[in-house]
């Protein structure tokens, strides 16, 4: 009982409260014909819509196609980015020269970019996944590098102290005492490669979850429309939540 | 890199350094120069479908088309434009709705967890609810740009006024401050780090949500142009306007940085980039 009163003076209730009366006056305001049925749809016709939108568009494969997309996407960044990383680290001229250009380029558009990546490898799942690949590698490099500086020195001392040899030093103190910096890294280049991934399905018609709001829309399928979104906004907030989640365990307390 | 640094990083672990050491801007113009070099030289080979990969020159001679080209500035300024509706429009909501949630804390934690959820989701999917809402014309675009900008200023401003040090506003009310008083001589001087960056961040995400508006459906501003060039196989104007934007954008970003940069006069660090 008192745990149920808590409940309901909690924000976490009003704010699901508050969700539930913006969707009843859609509702309403749909179904009255306030709100215009060709703009919006009935938030209880949306949510049937998923099930429409797995029936004839399959949107469990969409959603594996575009899971397996940003998985390739972020398998190649890792590959590429802690490396790399690690090489603006010992290198120092290398890591100062181009530490400001690979923080510019984060904040550039490169999803601009796929016209060029369409016309070099084709519209298919190479360009995808390439384009996933860019955004998600920046940032984890940028990440490495700083997690690699910012290692106290009292645990480097210790292993000097210990006489390690280099790769010992690296696989044993550095890498270790760097994770968690290089995890804020990965999860970003996990959402950003996301990001980038269904703006591309979208804008090219190609590939998962994007390529479905678009055809939706195209087809004029106001329900279906907002299905689709809504789909992606749940992915979306399971990536965010779940690396959250991850996050906070390898963060050291 | 002197004797000294090199022994304290070889002291840190790493293998010492048996190059002459390079300045980062020789490192830089070596590399822009490789770059152009490395694509003359891909261009030359024939590898690729014809005219995919344009000689340097070529683009070279686009790009000056292109900007000798009045029609260019026409869709420039449209683009402009809904850039600067785009983030007026996003940034002032934002900011309004941050030091509401910052104010009402209640609301905030109600709040939070969909702002967070959609702000981490790919703004590109609501394109269709904004087609729908405002037509494919400059006003859709106008509403991506206050969408994408819209997120970034409002988890800024609200954290500013969250972190906003209680201290400070007992110290004004015991110094019996108005109202007034209490809003221009502790909030707004507190308020003016995280909203201007907050700001910059917004900037650069609006620039970018319109310009995928303008790729996806339009019949104007730079991204149409781009994605003009790309359906008419016109390859060089393609990669000129690539440029022209991607310059354009970095422009945009480093003068916000800049800009942010003069509110940080006491040596603080600007906080990094984050989201999108």
């Amino acid at each position: 009982m008192r745990l149920l009163k808590r409940f309901v003076t909690s924000p976490a209730c009003a704010g699901l409260l508050g969700l539930l009366v913006l969707a009843a006056l859609f509702e309403v305001g749909v179904a009255e014909k306030v709100l215009s049925p060709l703009v919006f749809a009935r938030p209880t016709q949306a949510i049937a819509a998923i099930r429409t939108l797995q029936a004839d568009e399959g949107l469990a494969p969409a959603f594996l196609i575009t899971l397996g997309e940003t998985l390739a996407s972020t398998v190649l960044a890792l590959l590429v980015g802690i490396p790399g990383g690690a090489l603006l680290y010992r290198r120092r001229a290398l890591g100062e020269a181009y530490e400001g250009w690979l923080a510019a380029l984060f904040a550039a558009p490169i999803v601009l970019l796929y016209p060029l990546f369409l016309v070099l490898f084709g519209r298919g799942y190479a360009s995808v996944v390439l384009m996933g690949f860019i955004p998600a590698a920046i940032p984890i490099a940028i990440t490495t590098r700083e997690g690699l500086l910012a290692i106290p020195k009292t645990l480097l001392d210790v292993g000097r102290s210990f006489r390690l040899v280099p790769r010992d030093m690296f696989w044993k103190v550095m890498f270790p005492a760097a994770v968690p910096a290089v995890f804020t890294g990965i999860r970003l280049g996990v959402m950003y490669a996301l990001v980038n991934i269904v703006a591309i399905e979208y804008l090219v018609d190609f590939g998962g979850l994007g390529r479905i709001v678009s055809d939706m829309y195209f087809r004029f399928e106001v329900p279906g429309t907002y299905a689709s979104i809504l789909f992606v906004v749940m992915v979306s907030v399971v990536f965010y939540w779940g690396f959250g989640w991850i996050e906070r365990r390898l963060r050291p307390a | 890199m002197d004797r000294a640094a090199a022994e304290a990083r070889v002291a840190r672990g790493g293998a010492p350094l048996p190059l002459p050491a390079f300045t980062p801007t020789q490192i830089r113009l070596v590399t822009v120069m490789a770059c152009v070099a490395l694509w003359e030289a891909l261009a030359r080979t024939g590898w690729f479908y014809k005219g995919v990969i344009p000689t340097t020159a070529s683009v070279a001679v686009a790009l000056v088309g292109e900007v000798a080209r009045p029609e260019f500035y026409r869709h420039c300024g449209i683009t402009l434009a809904e850039v600067s509706v785009g983030f007026v429009a996003g940034g002032l909501a934002g900011v309004a709705l941050g030091v509401l949630f910052g104010a009402r804390r209640f609301l905030w934690r109600a709040a939070a967890p969909y702002v967070n959820a959609i702000g981490s989701t790919p703004k590109i999917v609501f394109l269709p609810i904004l087609f729908l809402l405002f037509g494919v014309g400059i006003e859709s675009k106008m509403a991506k740009g206050a969408l994408s900008t819209f997120f970034p200023v409002v988890v800024s401003t609200t954290a500013g006024m969250l972190a906003l040090n209680p201290v400070w506003l007992r110290v004004g009310t015991s110094f019996r401050l108005t109202r007034w008083q209490t809003i221009t001589k502790i909030y707004l001087p507190a308020m003016v780090r995280p909203v201007v960056t907050g700001m910059r961040l917004g900037l650069g995400v609006g620039i970018i949500g319109v310009l995928v508006a303008e790729i996806k459906y339009a019949n104007a501003g730079l991204g149409y142009l781009a994605i003009q060039y790309y359906t008419q196989f016109d390859i060089p104007r393609m990669y000129a306007m690539i440029l022209i934007i991607f310059t354009l954008a970095v422009l945009a970003n480093v003068g916000m940085t800049r800009l942010t940069g003069r509110f940080y006069w006491d040596g603080a660090d600007a906080p990094a980039e984050t989201g999108r």
